[in-house]
């Protein structure tokens, strides 16, 4: 990548970290904290501009970082003319704008916000121009949608202001999620998501039957980014925004993103019917239309909004015409459109700050209060009008130009009648502009007495002025950039020459009539717009209000069919869908030979097989009585704890069987505080369906395990088998795989254990500072209780029992690395054994004698399983590297020192913690229910009821 | 022996279907632990049935043994299955001792709540 490659991303970046900046500074004043915004702004433009000079001799400048390849996915960026031509653009612009809005802006607005969020829209919109990956492209691309959405609302208090935004947001949105799928077919007809490439692939996207979806998806984004008919109608609403947000967004970079967009794409899609037909036509109606209604707009903004309108379609249609002077006139044409139409919106700004109004029919007269801002007015309204030795006169004559050659539908006069005419509308709205507000006598009833803003607020607009001067005079200045980005467009060489005068030439003629017809229909302008405003026209907001509200019903209606907050119901659309879906792939491929042979059935399976079916059976039927259905809940443990027995899983045996004991215990506790029946509610009919659909489940979960039972793999486990005694010094490959080869996986696994004890823990304390803390207070579960709690027999057996159970528990442990066995079951069982003591003894009884807090246990488990991995990293081995030495200490046998033990003693200690925290959070809640204290155990007392202690809880 | 997992893995997962599909709490538990139980069997039973063919090496010689690697993750997804259980419990007694009832749908549950405190 060349140094230039690297200014790229810097210049990326730059705004987006500029972006943090402004919302600190605001506090050190008004002046520092528009300071501080344009300084990343200027630094980015300074190394545009040392790049420009290649650029402009024609060189490509890229710059690439893989991040995905095998998705396609790179960050990548490239700069050549067009991209060039923006981004000075965007740069140039929104250094005027940071200077205009900090004169703007009242002292109650947040202007720290507005720069924020500036910035966010500058970097968004320069990272469309210059990104070469169209994926990352997209992603600007919303992302312009999204910060334009905080800058169009940003008075907030403005009903107005937030509903523009939101219709700019939906509507451009909307536009941009079409165009993900035209760039995506886009990307796969090329085989390249990289722009470069696939700028190279025209010819084969052509030619693709998938060009004309592409063209349609691409340009729906494209349309709705630009504002072209039908989609022009968000951008007068989002005039609700403060007026530079108008002048930077709605004139000079977002809704010309669209336009980009196109001329990016021209190489590619162009010179088809289909675009010349749809490019060309939305672009001359939308120019006409936006025309028309412009000139009868009495608000400025809302004139000049669809004056730009009515620009942007001028540019689409000459994208549209898919020829390359077309293209030249078009990027000429986004220059000086640029120039004037910022100008006019921050004078429309600065008239609606100095009169308080911007209603046109309110203004007249303002040349004498405010001459500066008559002159810039009206230089720039006259470029818009396409007046000779202004800018804005040689682009509309190169477009008069194209437009007077031009043949649509066979026919030789639509195009040049239609071009003639919307440049005819836009002289009139353009001497409105200047007459209505700047001419005639002074009036005295102006909301607010006006006089020139201060230096500040009118150097910007002035700036752009004199640009559109000397542009209009100097034609030849702008011949450098002009051919770089319409060299970039068109994909070919260009060297235009840019100058004023032609010769008599038919453009001229039209021209001609434009101005005149023009300043008749201003001087018709009163009658006419009675006329305007009596003809019934449809009310673009109100349709998509309408359309909205619509759209919400509909998903409304949908939501609540699958959502009615019935956990019952997802899972039943769950289930059904996923057996579906299983079908379908059954359906579709079918099944292979099977390759493996049947086991036999020795008739103690057979039974044991029979006894689960049973269980279950009886669980399902029997489940409103929940102690019975309890209970039978064990067999189906136990049996299959038999089963993993059988077939050569002694560890999962051993797991299976500890954790059922655990499992039950802990429900049998829980059921203890919940009704003891479930009541019959569900109806015949849903039984019925119910019963249907998981017989479906269990069928296609059957089908499926016998399929592939039946059928061998290729399984990586002959690795783990072959490496397990060398590499992690254990013959029992199971605990090797957990504590070594997948140890990272039992790490994450026992800290979601830990995480799982914690919640209940907290869930517990919430549960007892809630309503339900006093419902158990109040609810009397004393007629359940035992008189004899703790039974002689049993504190005796437990006791007994304990140092036995806790030396099972650690053989279990140290073994584990060579024989079934390990930290998880050694846990388990370690935890039945304390459980044994809690039941027997007493709670109380037993927590006296408990020397460490579980939280402690589950947290030292986790960091003695971290530091083991780690400590494999001082030796300069990966994370959890295990090693090994075989001891020799008589008497006893020689045994084994693993760093994997180790590791195991984390799993270990965080198993026990995390049991022993569910059920200690379990039995909390019944000392809150009233459940007797017993410091001494073998409280048993016939002869007097069970003591309540006070104060207890 | 194919046949018996496999049957035993359908008719696992139908009552535990059958049981989450229920109206209450504690039949969703129930249910839920028979699923769990007929998941570990399923996975389980993708490493496909040996017998007498642990994975525990051998020191005398060649042996074969079965698949260890679905050991090794039903072993901890029968732990995490239990954390799991323990904590749907415990929102379950909580949602009980809440609302003063255990109807998992919301607008029925609080209806019973409702109805409670009328009482």
């Amino acid at each position: 990548m060349s140094l230039g490659g690297h200014l790229l991303f810097v210049i990326a970046l730059l705004p987006f970290l500029g972006a943090l900046v402004p919302g600190l500074m605001i506090r050190a004043g008004r002046t520092v904290c528009a300071i501080s915004t344009a300084v990343p702004t200027f630094v980015a433009l300074t190394m545009l501009l040392t790049l420009a000079p290649a650029v402009l001799r024609g060189e490509v400048i890229q710059g690439e970082i893989e991040w995905l390849p095998q998705l396609g996915l790179s960050v990548s960026f490239f700069l050549d003319g067009l991209g060039l031509l923006f981004a000075c653009m965007i740069l140039g612009v929104g250094l005027l704008i940071t200077l205009y809005a900090r004169f703007y802006l009242s002292g109650e607005d947040p202007m720290g916000q507005f720069y924020t969020y500036l910035l966010l829209f500058q970097g968004a919109m320069l990272g469309i121009v210059i990104s070469d990956n169209i994926l990352l492209l997209l992603i600007f691309w919303e992302l312009t949608s999204l910060s334009s959405f905080l800058l169009i609302g940003y008075w907030k208090h403005l009903p107005e202001g937030r509903q523009g935004a939101r219709m700019a947001l939906t509507v451009t949105g909307g536009g941009g999620l079409a165009m993900i799928g035209g760039m995506l077919i886009l990307g796969n007809i090329a085989g390249s998501y990289n722009l470069t490439d696939i700028l190279q692939a025209g010819e084969a996207i052509r030619a693709s039957e998938w060009y004309l979806p592409a063209l349609i998806l691409i340009l729906l984004g494209a349309f709705t980014k630009s504002a072209q008919f039908p989609f022009h109608f968000w951008l007068p609403h989002a005039m609700a925004a403060p007026t530079p947000v108008s002048a930077y967004l709605h004139s000079a970079t977002m809704v010309k993103a669209g336009v980009f967009l196109m001329a990016r794409m021209w190489p590619v899609l162009s010179g088809t019917d289909a675009w010349f037909y749809i490019v060309a036509t939305t672009g001359l109606v939308t120019m006409v239309l936006g025309a028309l209604i412009a000139l009868f707009k009495d608000d400025l903004k809302a004139l000049l909004a669809f004056s730009t309108v009515s620009h942007l379609g001028l540019l689409t249609m000459l994208l549209g015409f898919g020829t390359e002077a077309a293209a030249v006139a078009a990027v000429f044409h986004i220059i000086n459109h640029l120039t004037f139409k910022a100008a006019l919106f921050m004078t429309a700004g600065i008239v609606d700050h100095e009169t308080h109004t911007r209603d046109i029919k309110r203004l007249g007269g303002l040349r004498h209060l405010m001459p500066v801002t008559f002159v810039i007015g009206t230089v720039a309204a006259l470029s818009m009008a396409g007046i000779p030795l202004f800018n804005g006169f040689l682009s509309k004559e190169m477009m008069l130009e194209e437009a007077s050659h031009t043949t649509w539908l066979d026919s030789h006069y639509v195009v040049p009648v239609l071009a003639t005419l919307g440049a005819l509308l836009s002289v009139a709205y353009s001497f409105r502009f200047i007459a209505h507000v700047f001419l005639g006598p002074v009036r005295d009833d102006y909301p607010h007495k006006p006089h020139d803003p201060p230096f500040g607020m009118w150097a910007a607009p002035a700036l752009l002025a004199v640009l559109v001067v000397v542009i209009g005079l100097a034609p030849f200045l702008a011949d450098g950039i002009v051919a770089a980005a319409a060299s970039a467009v068109t994909g070919a060489e260009l060297e235009p020459h840019l100058k004023i005068w032609h010769g008599v030439t038919p453009a001229l003629y039209m021209s001609g009539i434009a101005v005149l017809g023009g300043l008749a229909l201003l001087a018709l302008h009163r009658p006419l717009d009675r006329a305007w405003l009596a003809a019934p026209r449809p009310e673009a907001k109100a349709i998509f209000d309408a359309l909205v509200a619509g759209a919400v019903t509909l998903t409304r209606r949908i939501t609540e069919l699958g959502h009615n907050g019935a956990i019952s119901r997802y899972l039943a659309i769950f289930t059904v869908t996923a057996v579906g879906l299983g079908w379908i792939a059954y359906a579709g491929a079918g099944l292979s030979e099977p390759t493996r042979g049947l086991l036999p059935v020795p008739p103690v399976i057979a039974v044991g097989w029979i006894m689960l079916v049973v269980a279950t059976g009886f669980v399902v039927l029997q489940h409103r009585q929940r102690f019975l259905a309890l209970t039978v809940l064990g067999v189906i443990g136990l049996s299959i704890s038999a089963g993993f027995a059988y077939l050569s899983a002694p560890d999962l045996a051993l797991t299976q069987i500890s954790v059922e004991t655990v499992t039950i215990m802990l429900l049998l506790l829980a059921l203890h505080y919940m009704p003891q029946t479930t009541p019959v509610e569900s109806s015949t009919v849903r039984r019925v369906r119910d019963g249907a659909i998981a017989g479906a489940a269990g069928l296609g979960v059957a089908g499926l395990a016998y399929a592939f039972l039946r059928r061998d793999i290729d399984t990586i486990s002959d690795f783990h088998i072959a490496n397990s005694y060398e590499g992690g010094g254990g013959t029992n490959v199971v605990n090797v795989i957990l504590v070594d080869f997948r140890g990272y996986d039992t790490y994450g696994e026992i800290i979601v254990l830990g995480i799982a004890g914690f919640v209940i823990y907290a869930l517990m304390h919430a549960l007892l500072d809630g309503p339900a803390g006093r419902r158990l207070k109040n609810t009397d579960y004393s007629r359940n209780r035992s008189r004899d709690r703790h039974p002689l027999m049993m504190v005796v057996v437990t006791r007994v029992l304990m140092p036995i159970a806790v030396v099972v528990g650690l053989y279990i442990f140290l073994r584990g690395h060579n024989e079934p066995g390990g930290g998880f079951v050694a846990g388990l069982v370690i935890s039945i054994a304390l459980l044994m003591q809690y039941m027997a003894s007493g709670f109380a009884w037993t927590q006296e004698r408990k020397k460490i807090e579980y939280h402690t246990m589950i947290g030292l488990g986790v960091v003695i399983a971290g530091l083991t991995g780690v400590g494999s990293w001082l030796a300069g081995r990966p994370f959890l590297t295990s090693s090994y030495t075989y001891v020799h200490l008589p008497p006893i046998e020689e045994f084994e020192l693993a760093t994997a033990a180790l590791f195991d003693l984390g799993v270990f200690l965080t198993v026990l913690g995390a049991v022993m925290l569910m059920l200690y959070s379990l039995s909390r809640i019944a000392r809150f229910a009233g459940e007797t204290l017993n410091p001494d155990p073998m409280d048993f007392d016939p002869r007097q009821p069970a003591v309540q202690p006070q104060g207890e809880r | 022996m194919e046949l018996i997992v496999a049957s035993t893995v359908g008719v696992l997962t139908a009552g535990g279907v059958y049981l989450m599909l229920r109206l209450r709490t504690f039949a969703v538990i129930l249910g839920l632990a028979l699923l769990s139980y007929a998941v570990n069997v399923f996975l389980f039973a993708s490493g496909r049935l040996a017998i007498d063919q642990s994975p525990i090496l051998s020191k005398y010689g060649d042996a074969t043994y079965t698949d260890p690697l679905p050991q090794a993750l039903v072993l901890t997804a029968i732990v995490i299955s239990f954390g799991m259980t323990a904590v749907l419990v415990m929102i379950g007694l909580g949602a009980y001792l809440e609302a003063g009832s255990d109807r998992i749908d919301i607008d029925a549950a609080s209806e019973d709540a409702a109805a409670e405190d009328a009482r």
